[in-house]
């Protein structure tokens, strides 16, 4: 059955190797729903949150595939139930309707977004949350007449107390000095 | 290896460092980007040797038999643009077939990369999905390092190709050079120590099973594994069926070896398949020519997977004990915690089979009582010619499956062939290859007459360099193997398989290459004794039946249950 996995890689910063991850997927016709990246907690290693779609028998070669790359550190997959994770929405409505009524108002303390910058012709207004939370907003803010929107890709964290990559990475260092 | 640095230009830097990893031989053509290179090399013709193929994709395949050979990574030079394009064949081909290679490739100056400038082209992204690693270079300091690098990931763990883009700009630079060769990457681990829980988990199922059945792959001779391997098996009394790719790794005339696997395997090995009760998998990866319908297979049997590349467990059949590590290391440990064993009953069973194959196939195939030549005789001849210890070579269709069942071999690493490309035009380039690695041994280059026309130029290049391969190219006037499937499953809609030939005698002779041409069976022992004993290529060209086919066969889609021994 297919299902919505998240897929975190820790790699390298090596160019090139964003597009290496994704031939991974293109190769076997998955599309990514989502992709984040940006330096995590360990400087100079890379975190990518790749959403897909697909079955766990998928998944779990797919990520195999990912963790052979040369530089790429470690590679896992989660379902959303294993992690605590957010996706940030940017709408940019027109200022006027702020001023017709208490709408927008309402709208924005009850969904628990807020406002980043009022202009003239537009407000900015911002909020975190699951697809379906930052999609709800959009539905009820379009009625106002949604002038720009943009949701970003996904951000996630697992339930474990520590990163798993600080321990993976002291295994790995210690293994390769076992070598020397 | 740390030695003083000395200035020297980017270009030198390549040629040192391809020294320092020990490299004898560099298949490449030049071209624009690539000149300085070139240009640095004309003062080392004394330590290193350059073969000038006549295509690029040549001196990729070229790299490719010298790795299969030496099993050190293969060399090739090209210049940017087309001259790497064209490289790419042979990169995929080593990429599927896990042949250690290491590409150089010569880049427009890095000011003008995404300008679209004279025969630019992105070659880090389209080499992408077919190498190991990939990296460009855009600055003269980086070139060690990045060498040491490329060497370590070709030939460590599951070897593969790795190319390296080199913009011109840092090939004129300069830098101190120094050499370190790359032991270890933080991100790259090539081999896991084998657990020994897995290995005693794996000797239980193995002393457990009545009718255990062992395939070998290609990872066996990469990691050296042979002594090992039949160490195993004659402990365990366990029959062992190769691979396309793993022949070669045990002599054919042992008597635990059961034959070919696959498509156009032996009978024996097939059926029994789906008769034994464990399998043990030992640097294969169950590709689909082996499994046929994979929801069809082994299923009656447990299995054991020992494999050094975590991706390849549970990829296509689900492994019961998978055993991650280095085949000679996890083979050992593997003989050592098992119980010494026969299955004399068990193993009698594949000799029946052969006696039906024989019976349906073989003896038809080597003893025809029709007019026509079979493949099978003639390379049953050059085989028993080479009193069988030659380095066989193919290309890709009929004579490569018939040549890999009659063939025989008392050494290892003495096979070259596209396994899982499957790369028409592969033979001539790669027997060039094999016979600069060993230039000793017989090779004997085996292809057809469609193969041979697709790299046909590399005729040149063994005239040139003198290279004594033997080709046997098996003439039928057909793509033979895509005719045969158009006679089977497309009604013998013949469509665009039959060609017309250029008369090939006389085209070698205008390389300079003496050869003859054997239309009837009573010349052909003595045409193979004659290009045996030829002091040089020869080209011995046999017209065999026009429409032969290759069985058995296990068609396409079907469980390996049902292979047919006629149609």
């Amino acid at each position: 059955m297919k299902q919505e996995f998240n897929i975190t890689v820790f790699s390298e910063n090596h160019i090139g190797l964003l597009a290496r991850i994704t031939i991974v997927f293109t190769r076997r016709k998955i599309n990514i729903e989502s992709l984040t990246v940006s330096e995590s907690a360990i400087s100079g290693v890379y975190k990518f949150t790749i959403v897909i779609k697909t079955t766990e028998d998928q998944v779990k070669k797919v990520v195999s595939q990912i963790e052979k790359i040369v530089d790429v550190l470690k590679a896992f997959y989660h379902t959303n139930q294993e992690l605590i994770y957010q996706e940030i929405a940017l709408y940019k409505v027109p200022t006027d309707a702020l001023y017709d009524s208490d709408q927008i108002e309402n709208i924005v303390r009850n969904s628990g977004a807020r406002i980043l910058e009022i202009t003239r012709e537009f407000t900015v207004i911002e909020k975190t949350g699951h697809k379906e939370e930052t999609q709800a907003l959009f539905e009820q803010l379009n009625q106002f007449k949604v002038m720009q929107f943009i949701r970003s890709g996904r951000v996630a964290l697992t339930r474990d107390p520590i990163e798993r990559l600080s321990e993976f990475l002291k295994e790995r260092d210690a293994f390769l000095n076992s070598m020397d | 290896m740390n030695k003083e640095p000395m200035k020297v230009t980017g270009s030198e830097a390549v040629i040192l460092s391809l020294l320092e990893e020990g490299v004898e031989i560099i298949f490449g053509y030049p071209g624009g980007a690539i000149m300085p290179i070139y240009d640095a090399l004309y003062d080392y013709d004394k330590k290193i040797t350059h073969i000038l193929t006549r295509h690029e994709q040549g001196a990729a395949h070229a790299a490719e038999g010298y790795a299969k050979i030496t099993g050190k990574a293969g060399v090739c030079f090209a210049t940017s643009g087309p001259g790497a394009t064209n490289l790419i064949t042979g990169i995929a081909d080593a990429m599927i077939d896990s042949i250690p290679m290491v590409c150089i490739t010569g880049q427009v100056a890095s000011p003008l990369l995404g300008t679209d400038a004279f025969q630019e082209s992105d070659v880090l992204g389209i080499s992408m999905p077919v190498t190991k690693w990939n990296y460009q270079i855009t600055t003269p300091e980086e070139i060690p390092d990045a060498i040491a690098q490329a060497f370590f990931i070709a030939q460590s763990g599951r070897p593969g190709p790795v190319l390296l883009d080199i913009t011109k700009d840092a090939q004129f630079g300069e830098l101190e050079f120094s050499y370190k060769k790359c032991k270890k990457i933080r991100s790259y681990v090539p081999e896991t120590p084998v657990d020994p829980f897995k290995v005693k988990a794996a000797a239980e199922l193995i002393d457990n099973a009545k009718k255990p059945m062992l395939l070998f792959g290609q990872g066996v001779i990469i990691s050296k594994a042979e002594e090992e391997l039949k160490a195993f098996i004659e402990k365990t009394g366990i029959p062992a069926a190769w691979t396309l790719l793993g022949l070669s790794a045990l002599p054919t005339e042992h008597p635990l070896n059961v034959g070919m696997l696959g498509m156009h395997g032996n009978y024996g090995p097939n059926v029994k398949t789906n008769e034994a009760d464990l399998i043990i998998a030992v640097g294969m990866r169950f590709d689909d020519r082996v499994t046929g319908k994979v929801s069809a297979y082994a299923r009656d049997a447990k299995i054991v997977h020992l494999d050094i590349d975590h991706a390849e467990i549970n990829k296509i059949i689900k492994a019961d004990v998978a055993v991650l590590g280095d085949a000679k290391k996890s083979l050992k440990m593997l003989t050592d915690n098992c119980k010494k064993n026969e299955h004399k009953k068990w193993l009698s069973e594949f000799n029946k089979a052969y006696d039906t194959e024989f019976e349906k196939v073989i003896d038809k195939d080597l003893h025809p009582t029709k007019e026509g030549l079979t493949m099978g005789e003639v390379i049953s001849k050059v085989s028993e010619a080479t009193n069988h210890e030659a380095i066989l070579v193919t290309d890709v269709g009929q004579h490569q499956m018939v040549a890999a069942r009659y063939f025989k071999f008392k050494h290892s690493r003495s096979l070259v062939t596209s396994g899982g490309l499957g790369t028409m035009g592969y033979g001539l380039p790669a027997s060039m290859g094999a016979q600069l690695a060993a230039p000793d041994r017989t090779v004997v280059a085996v292809i057809g007459d469609g193969g041979f026309q697709m790299t046909i130029q590399e005729l040149g290049t063994i005239a040139q360099n003198k290279l004594p391969v033997k080709i046997v190219l098996l003439n039928n006037n057909f793509l033979g193997m895509v005719r045969q499937w158009q006679q089977l499953f497309f009604e013998k809609r013949y469509s665009f398989t039959e060609l017309i030939n250029p008369d090939f005698l006389m085209i070698t002779k205008g390389f300079g290459i003496n050869g003859q041409k054997v239309t009837s069976r009573e010349n052909l022992d003595a045409a193979v004794k004659e290009m045996m004993d030829h002091d040089g290529p020869y080209l011995l060209e046999v017209v065999v039946e026009k429409e032969d086919n290759v069985f058995p066969m296990v068609p396409s889609g079907a469980s390996v249950s049902h292979i047919l021994l006629e149609p």
